[in-house]
């Protein structure tokens, strides 16, 4: 039987995804434009028989969050990306301590107070920049409001297979943004959570802790957690091509809203005969390198579309190293890039390129 | 079945994001692919609002469109907004309750409804907005009416009184201004 | 010969592991009064503790059961976490410095109070950063010289040091606050005392034990003249008081509760 299609606002499906993905643990600290997560938490959570528990700041959310991932249970928290990065500190502790959590970061214009316009500003502070020390966590950009409901389960699975926080970022828009979605009939995954400080004395006895004193025990617990991201790197890369079979030569890169915009503008470049594919990468982190190299050889040239001044950029130039031409388009400061101004921008580019 | 965008705008409180919601709900019940984007803003009361309403069968690309194929405008700063906006030979309602001019592109399909002074016919004025996306779709069908009927009967489920009823009502009378029009 | 007779001996909530603390230091005494009472209340494997920054960020060495490890400040945040996902018959106490719990954990602890999570804070007040290396806490006394007030307190540059029971005792959320002192045999017996009882009333809801004790290296003095050192200088300034204990409630705290509520909902029906 085909399941229930329910029209839902992004957040608000991220926010009964999670629910569903057997988490019930929320702890936030409003800011906009995230606040419907907290809200329908607020309302969802005593119905399911959880805890929504507002903190007084996000440092006290992140850290609040840290003492419920070491009790073993599925914990998380929304912000926006001031607010993340007041948790940079406590998901740093995160990852140094193995604990897995997840965070949704619904991205707004910076920098400083910015504003609450749809961004993809934190890109380099989600991939890159979130906390300090060696690291790395999985970054998950939806596209749609479907995929960001099937990422919330995948976050949580993820999160407790490697006992790593994960990270799902959108922009405003598809937070704000109501599309039809269908929430996966499977049951959470179960793990192993004996690690977890419950109540234990003696050999038995856990602590949860990320201070290692001695440099060279530090560096075989960071040795310990690099082979963990080895292995994100190497199994957890995701990405979509789009109109790319006939080996465009011109690929667009771009990822989460912008992508969808490109989507509709690419429509109409083929009507109008230019050949034009996306790489959209749906893991910001690990960025899917393997799958931009295949494609470096088939393609003339690469265009990067972001809601910000380029910053996934910098991923893509990386896999490219010179070989072909990457060039960049944007806007920032809360600006959502147009499909005509996309359009403009491949026609353009499309005439640098010669026959 | 046709692609369609389009933009509903007004005053905040009119209705116009809670339309665009029955309208995106109907168009989902009909199976197709719909996606529903608000502007938004600090400004929680007053000042404009808008929403755009995406419906295709292929899935949608961008949720916002800087060109729509219609609009439906509520108050005078909307059409004036919006009247530029929209694709030639597309299709724009307004509601003359609250705006005094006629629409001046040649190229559009204009339809006129005094959409306040209905919905007060029909028990109250706060119906003015169904009344104008009764007369879109009547035009348009983009959606069927008996879509757009079951989710106005789901928004307004567990409203005091008769509320539900009026706004079908209300529903049905805009519809049949726009079927009129389009004939 | 009568037979030898143990009288006194580890707690078994104590491991084995030497403390690293300076001689002197009152952290190994407020270790011990804990561990006893985890062993006197059969909790050794139904208690979590949260460790602090700062001298006892490794007290999860020296106790044997379960720690979660916090972030400079957030320990009473992390015990939150844990207080509201663990099972409810778990006790859970964080064990804080004044930097820690009164200078930049100054909202962790204060929003903790305010909710009444159920948890028991020891706070070990020793009016100055150890593990830094003796710099200006928010407890350092007027006129007390630190490292970065070589001068001693001013007072107006800096304000008064904070007192911590004092100030979360005009909350209506807690159950027990008080102030013992580490400095001496009495003292050190009363405080296991309040400690006893904080741990006891933890499911009730927010218990605070305030500490005052020494820091002989922080402070340039022999161990013997720290303790001296405290009573005759920090404790005119710190009373040893039972500020709140249940059914109390000073008149402050009182205003506000207990059943105040708004008239109606605002919300229009």
């Amino acid at each position: 039987m085909a399941q229930e299609r329910l029209l839902m606002k992004g957040t608000e499906a991220i926010a009964e995804a999670a629910i569903r993905a057997g988490c019930n643990f929320f702890f936030g600290y409003p800011i906009t434009p995230q606040n419907e997560i907290p809200e329908y938490m607020s309302r969802r959570m005593p119905q399911v028989g959880g805890l929504y528990l507002q903190a007084e700041s996000e440092v006290s959310a992140i850290n609040m969050l840290y003492g419920a991932g070491g009790s073993g249970v599925r914990v998380m928290t929304s912000s926006s990306s001031p607010g993340v990065a007041l948790m940079s500190e406590g998901f740093s502790y995160i990852i140094g301590s193995e604990l897995p959590v997840v965070v949704v970061n619904i991205m707004r214009g910076g920098p400083g107070l910015g504003d609450i316009a749809p961004s993809q500003g934190d890109y380099a502070q989600m991939t890159k920049g979130f906390g300090h020390g060696d690291k790395h966590a999985i970054v998950l950009a939806p596209s749609t409001v479907q995929e960001a409901v099937d990422m919330m389960a995948l976050a949580f699975d993820l999160a407790d297979e490697y006992r790593n926080p994960v990270v799902l970022i959108g922009d405003g828009l598809i937070g704000q943004m109501m599309e039809p979605v269908v929430f996966p009939a499977t049951a959470p995954k179960q793990f192993d959570k004996s690690w977890a400080a419950t109540g234990h004395k003696g050999k038995d006895r856990k602590i949860i802790h990320s201070l290692y004193l001695e440099p060279e025990e530090l560096e075989r617990h960071v040795l310990k957690l690099f082979r963990k991201f080895d292995a994100m790197e190497a199994k957890e890369q995701r990405h979509e091509m789009f109109m790319a079979d006939d080996d465009p030569p011109i690929m667009i890169c771009a990822y989460g809203t912008t992508a969808r915009i490109a989507k509709t503008a690419m429509r109409e470049l083929r009507k109008k005969g230019i050949k034009v594919g996306l790489f959209r990468p749906i893991t910001a982190w690990p960025f899917p390198n393997v799958a931009l190299e295949a494609i470096v050889d088939k393609t003339r040239s690469f265009l990067c579309i972001e809601m910000n001044m380029g910053q996934m950029i910098d991923d893509v130039r990386m896999v490219v190293r010179g070989r072909r031409p990457v060039s960049f388009y944007g806007r920032t400061g809360g600006v959502v890039p147009t499909v005509e101004e996309i359009v403009k921008k491949v026609i353009e580019h499309n005439a640098t390129l010669g026959a | 079945m046709a692609s369609e965008e389009i933009v509903m705008a007004g005053f905040g409180g009119q209705g116009l994001l809670a339309i665009g919601k029955i309208l995106a709900k109907a168009a989902m019940e009909d199976g197709r692919e719909v996606t529903w984007m608000p502007s938004y803003g600090p400004e929680m009361r007053g000042g404009t609002c808008n929403c755009i309403v995406i419906i295709d069968d292929e899935p949608i690309g961008s949720p916002v469109v800087q060109k729509v194929r219609s609009a439906i405008v509520m108050n005078k700063q909307s059409i004036d907004k919006f009247e530029p906006t929209v694709l030639p030979n597309g299709l724009i309602v307004v509601n003359t309750s609250l705006i005094d001019r006629k629409v001046q592109r040649a190229d559009l399909k204009s339809v006129y409804v005094p959409a306040t002074e209905i919905a007060e016919k029909e028990g109250t004025s706060k119906a003015a907005n169904i009344v104008m996306l009764g007369a879109y779709v009547g035009v348009t069908k983009i959606v069927k009416p008996e879509t757009v009927e079951h989710a106005i009967e789901a928004t307004f489920a567990g409203k005091r009184g008769s509320v539900g009823e009026v706004n079908l009502r209300a529903f049905r009378k805009g519809f049949d201004i726009g079927q009129q029009s389009a004939s | 010969m009568a037979e030898e007779q143990v009288i006194f001996k580890r707690p078994a909530a104590l491991t084995e592991k030497y403390f690293h603390y300076c001689p002197g230091c009152t952290h190994g005494i407020a270790h011990r009064l804990i561990a006893e009472i985890v062993d006197e209340m059969g909790i050794q494997e139904k208690i979590v503790g949260v460790s602090p920054v700062g001298c006892s960020v490794l007290a999860y060495n020296y106790f044997d059961f379960d720690f979660q490890e916090a972030a400079h400040g957030r320990a009473p945040a992390v015990a939150t976490g844990m207080r509201r996902t663990l099972p409810e018959d778990r006790y859970i106490f964080t064990y804080q410095g004044d930097g820690d719990l009164a200078s930049i954990g100054m909202a962790e602890i204060v929003h903790a109070a305010n909710r009444g999570e159920k948890i028991t804070v020891v706070f070990i007040n020793n009016a100055i950063y150890g593990m830094t290396g003796g710099q200006m806490a928010p407890t350092t006394l007027p006129g007390m010289r630190t490292t970065t007030s070589p001068y001693g307190r001013d007072t107006t540059l800096c304000g008064h040091p904070i007192r911590m029971c004092e100030l979360l005792n005009t909350l209506v959320e807690p159950r027990f606050i008080a102030r013992g002192s580490l400095s001496q045999a009495k003292h050190i017996i009363k405080a296991k005392k309040l400690l006893r009882q904080a741990f006891e009333l933890q499911h009730e809801g927010f218990t605070f034990v305030e500490l005052l004790s020494t820091c002989p290296t922080g402070w340039g003095l022999t161990p013997e003249n720290s303790l001296l050192w405290l009573e005759r200088n920090m404790m005119p300034f710190f009373p040893l008081q039972v500020f709140r204990e249940p059914g109390t409630m000073p008149e402050t705290a009182k205003k506000y509760a207990p059943d105040l509520k708004v008239k109606d909902d605002k919300k229009e029906s």
